[in-house]
C-alpha cells in the first residue's frame, strides 16, 4: 500500500492511516491473539520432548526435562524385560538402544510409522503430480480456446468438490471392491487426483488467464505449432502459478482423512488414519503422538510460510486473487 | 502481478508479429483448435466421470434398493423410495441435521466476526503484521483429522492444557469439567476447535477485501467529516461484504461436510450431541453397511449442499452488482 500524499499529511489523520496510538493497540490484540492461537500448536512440539510421566503431570509442566523417548517410541516397537533378562543382553549399540534400556524395554524392531509416511510422500506426490498435469491441460484448454458451455463444464467440475467426502466413498468404496483397488496406491491417488483437480483447474486457469496472449500467437506466427507454443511460451511463464497449485493439492492429500479412513487398511495407509491408533502400555503414549504430530504438521507449517503469497487464491479456488 | 512485456524475453515474439500477415495467423491458429481444445479437456472431464459421476449414478441407483455391501450375494431388492422416505421420517437423521445446523452457524457467526475484526486490526499495518499475519495463519493448513486428535489431548480433564488455562483464568477446577465429555458442553467443544482453525480463512478473505478499498473513498469520507463509525457502516461493510458472503460460502460448504476433525474429536459422542450428518452417515454405510439406505441419505445431502449453494451464489452475484 502506497503512503498518502504530502499534502494529506498535514489535514486530519483518516482511518486509513491510524494513528501511532491505535496502531499499537492494534498490535497488541493481534499479537495476543496470535500468541493464544499458536499456543496449543506449541504444547504439542514441546510435548513429544516430555517422558511420558511428564506429559500427562498435573499441573502440567512448561519447565521439563527434555528427551527423545517419545520419538525413539514412535519409530520402533519395544517389550519390556526382566532386569536378570537385561543383564544378559550384549550392552547396547545405539543411543536409542540405550534409551529403551533404561526403561527396561528392549527394542524388537521399527514400528509402522516409517512406512505409513512413506506412504502419505507417494499419494500426496504422485496424486499431485497427476492433478497438476491434467489441471494444466485443462486449464489451457479453458483459458485459449473457445469451449462450448465452458462456465457450465467449470461449474461441474467445481461443484465435485461440494459432496461430502462419506457420500463419494459409498459408491467408490464398491466401485473399488470391484477393480480391486482398496487399499492400493493407485486407488487413493486416483481419487485425490480428481478431488484435486478442480482446484487444479480453477487455480491454474486464473494464472492461464493473466498470461497475455500475444506471446503464443506470436510464437505461432513464428511456425511454432499449438502444443510448442504451449510448451515453450506459456508454461514457462505458467510455472509460478504450477508450483504454488502443486503445494495446495499436496497439501489436501497429505492432510485428506475421510478417504484414507473407509478406503485403506494396511498398506496404503496415510499417516491421518494411523496417527491417532499410536498407543503405548496402558493407553495412549501422548509423547509419541504429540511426535508423530509434529513430524506431520511441520512441513505444513513450512508450506504456510512458502504459500504466503498465493494463499488467499488457493483457498479461494481463484475467487480472490489480490 | 503484473507481466510487463518489455521485461521478457518473448517480447522479440510479440514485435515480430506485427510483421507477418495477420491472415497467416489466423490460418496457423484457426487450423484445429477445436480438437485441440478437446485433447486438452478431455482427460480431466474422463477422470471426473470415471470417480464422480459414475458413482454418484451408481449411488443413485442404489438408494432404491435394500443392497448392503457387507452382503453383496444376497438378493437385490427394489424398494422405491422407501429408503428416502425411512430418512425423512428419522429422528435420528433430523437430530444429526440439527447437530449439522448448530454447528455450521455457530462457527460461521463466530468466525465471521473474529476473523472480520482481526483483519480490520491487521489492516492498520502495525510493526511486524506481515509476521504475526503467517503465526495465525497456522492452523488452517494443518490436518483436521490431527488437529482433533491432538486436541483430545488438550481436552483432557486435569492435565489438559486447555483445562488448565481456562481454570487459570476463571479460578476453577482444572479437573472440574469436561469440554468432550460433557452433553452441553460438547457441541461447543466441536465449534471451538473449528473456530481455531478456520478464523484465520475468514481473517484472510476480509483482508483482500479491505484492501480492495480504494484510499480516496475515506478521504472523502473525511472531507464530509464522516465519524469513523459512520464511515465503518457506509464504507467499510457494505465493500467487504461481497468478501464476507464467499467466505460464508466456502466455510459453510465445507462444514457441512465436516468429517474428520469431529471424527476423531468426539467421534459424535457424548451419545449422539456432536454426531453431524457425515457422522451419522459414516455409521449407516461402514459400521451398519445399510448402502442402499446410506446412499440415499448421501443423495439428499448432495442435493441440499448443491441447491443452497446455487441459491446464494445468486444472492452473492446479486449482491456484488449492487
Amino acid at each position: 500500500m502506497s503512503a498518502p500524499p504530502a499534502s494529506h499529511l498535514a489535514t486530519a489523520r483518516s482511518i486509513v492511516e491510524a494513528s501511532p496510538r491505535s496502531r499499537a493497540a492494534a498490535g497488541l490484540v493481534v499479537v495476543a491473539y496470535a500468541l493464544v492461537t499458536v499456543a496449543p500448536l506449541l504444547w504439542i512440539v514441546a510435548t513429544s520432548f516430555k517422558s511420558p510421566s511428564d506429559a500427562i503431570a498435573y499441573p502440567p509442566k512448561v519447565l521439563f526435562q527434555p528427551t527423545l523417548e517419545g520419538w525413539v517410541n514412535l519409530f520402533t516397537v519395544r517389550t519390556r524385560q526382566s532386569p536378570e533378562f537385561m543383564a544378559t543382553l550384549p550392552p547396547p549399540e545405539t543411543w536409542w538402544d540405550r534409551l529403551a534400556r533404561s526403561h527396561d524395554m528392549v527394542i524388537a524392531g521399527p514400528s509402522k510409522v516409517a512406512p505409513r509416511f512413506v506412504n502419505s510422500l507417494v499419494v500426496g506426490f504422485g496424486s499431485t503430480f497427476l492433478a497438476v498435469l491434467l489441471g494444466t491441460l485443462a486449464a489451457y484448454g479453458f483459458s485459449r480456446f473457445r469451449v462450448p458451455l465452458a462456465d457450465d463444464l467449470l461449474f461441474f467440475i467445481l461443484s465435485t468438490r461440494m459432496m461430502p467426502p462419506i457420500a463419494v466413498a459409498i459408491p467408490i468404496y464398491l466401485m473399488y471392491r470391484e477393480l480391486g483397488l482398496n487399499d492400493t496406491y493407485m486407488g487413493l491417488i486416483l481419487l485425490y487426483t480428481a478431488v484435486n483437480a478442480s482446484l487444479s483447474v480453477w487455480l491454474l486457469k486464473g494464472f492461464m488467464d493473466e498470461i497475455p496472449r500475444e506471446y503464443e500467437e506470436a510464437a505461432l506466427v513464428d511456425g511454432y505449432t499449438r502444443l510448442q507454443a504451449f510448451r515453450k511460451v506459456v508454461l514457462p511463464q505458467a510455472i509460478t502459478g504450477i508450483a504454488a497449485t502443486a503445494i495446495f493439492c499436496l497439501v489436501f492429500s497429505w492432510n485428506e482423512y475421510a478417504f484414507a479412513l473407509l478406503l485403506t487398511s494396511g498398506n496404503a495407509q496415510t499417516m491421518p488414519p494411523f496417527i491417532p491408533f499410536i498407543i503405548g502400555e496402558g493407553g495412549q503414549d501422548w509423547p509419541a503422538v504429540a511426535a508423530a504430530t509434529t513430524l506431520f504438521l511441520v512441513p505444513m507449517a513450512a508450506f504456510t510460510v512458502i504459500l504466503r503469497k498465493h494463499l488467499l487464491r488457493g483457498i479461494t479456488f481463484g475467487a480472490v486473487r489480490k | 502481478m503484473s507481466v510487463t512485456s518489455q521485461e521478457r524475453p518473448s517480447a522479440a515474439l510479440v514485435r515480430a508479429a506485427g510483421a507477418v500477415p495477420p491472415g497467416l495467423a489466423r490460418r496457423v491458429r484457426g487450423l484445429s483448435d477445436r480438437s485441440l481444445a478437446w485433447l486438452f479437456i478431455t482427460p480431466v472431464m474422463v477422470l471426473l466421470l470415471a470417480i464422480n459421476i459414475f458413482p454418484l449414478i451408481w449411488a443413485v441407483r442404489l438408494s432404491f434398493t435394500n443392497y448392503k455391501s457387507n452382503r453383496p450375494n444376497a438378493p437385490l431388492r427394489w424398494v422405491g423410495l422407501d429408503n428416502y422416505a425411512d430418512i425423512l421420517s428419522d429422528p435420528d437423521v433430523w437430530h444429526s441435521m440439527q447437530v449439522t445446523a448448530h454447528f455450521v452457524v455457530w462457527t460461521i457467526v463466530l468466525q465471521m466476526l473474529l476473523g472480520f475484526g482481526l483483519a480490520l486490526l491487521i489492516n492498520r499495518k502495525f510493526r511486524g503484521h506481515g509476521f504475526w499475519t503467517t503465526v495465525i495463519l497456522l492452523p488452517m493448513m494443518l490436518s483436521p483429522a490431527v488437529v482433533g486428535n491432538f486436541w483430545t489431548f488438550l481436552f483432557q480433564p486435569q492435565i489438559g492444557l486447555f483445562n488448565n488455562a481456562a481454570a487459570f483464568l476463571t479460578g476453577g477446577d482444572p479437573s472440574g469439567f469436561q469440554m468432550i465429555g460433557d452433553v452441553t458442553l460438547a457441541p461447543w467443544t466441536i465449534v471451538l476447535v473449528d473456530t481455531w482453525m478456520w478464523t484465520p480463512y475468514v481473517m484472510l478473505i476480509c483482508l483482500a477485501g479491505l484492501r480492495s478499498i480504494p484510499e480516496d473513498i475515506y478521504e472523502a469520507a473525511e472531507v464530509d467529516r464522516a465519524s469513523p463509525l459512520r464511515q465503518f457502516w457506509t464504507i467499510t461493510l457494505p465493500m467487504v461484504l461481497p468478501f464476507l458472503m464467499l467466505a460464508v460460502l466456502f466455510r459453510g460448504i465445507e462444514n457441512f461436510k465436516m468429517f474428520d476433525m469431529v471424527n476423531l474429536l468426539t467421534s459424535g459422542g457424548p451419545g449422539s450431541v456432536t454426531e453431524l450428518a457425515s457422522i451419522t452417515l459414516k455409521r449407516e454405510a461402514f459400521e451398519k453397511w445399510r448402502t442402499g439406505y446410506s446412499s440415499a441419505f448421501a443423495v439428499i445431502l448432495f442435493v441440499t449442499v448443491f441447491g443452497a449453494a446455487n441459491i446464494y451464489v445468486r444472492a452473492l452475484n446479486a449482491v456484488k452488482q449492487r
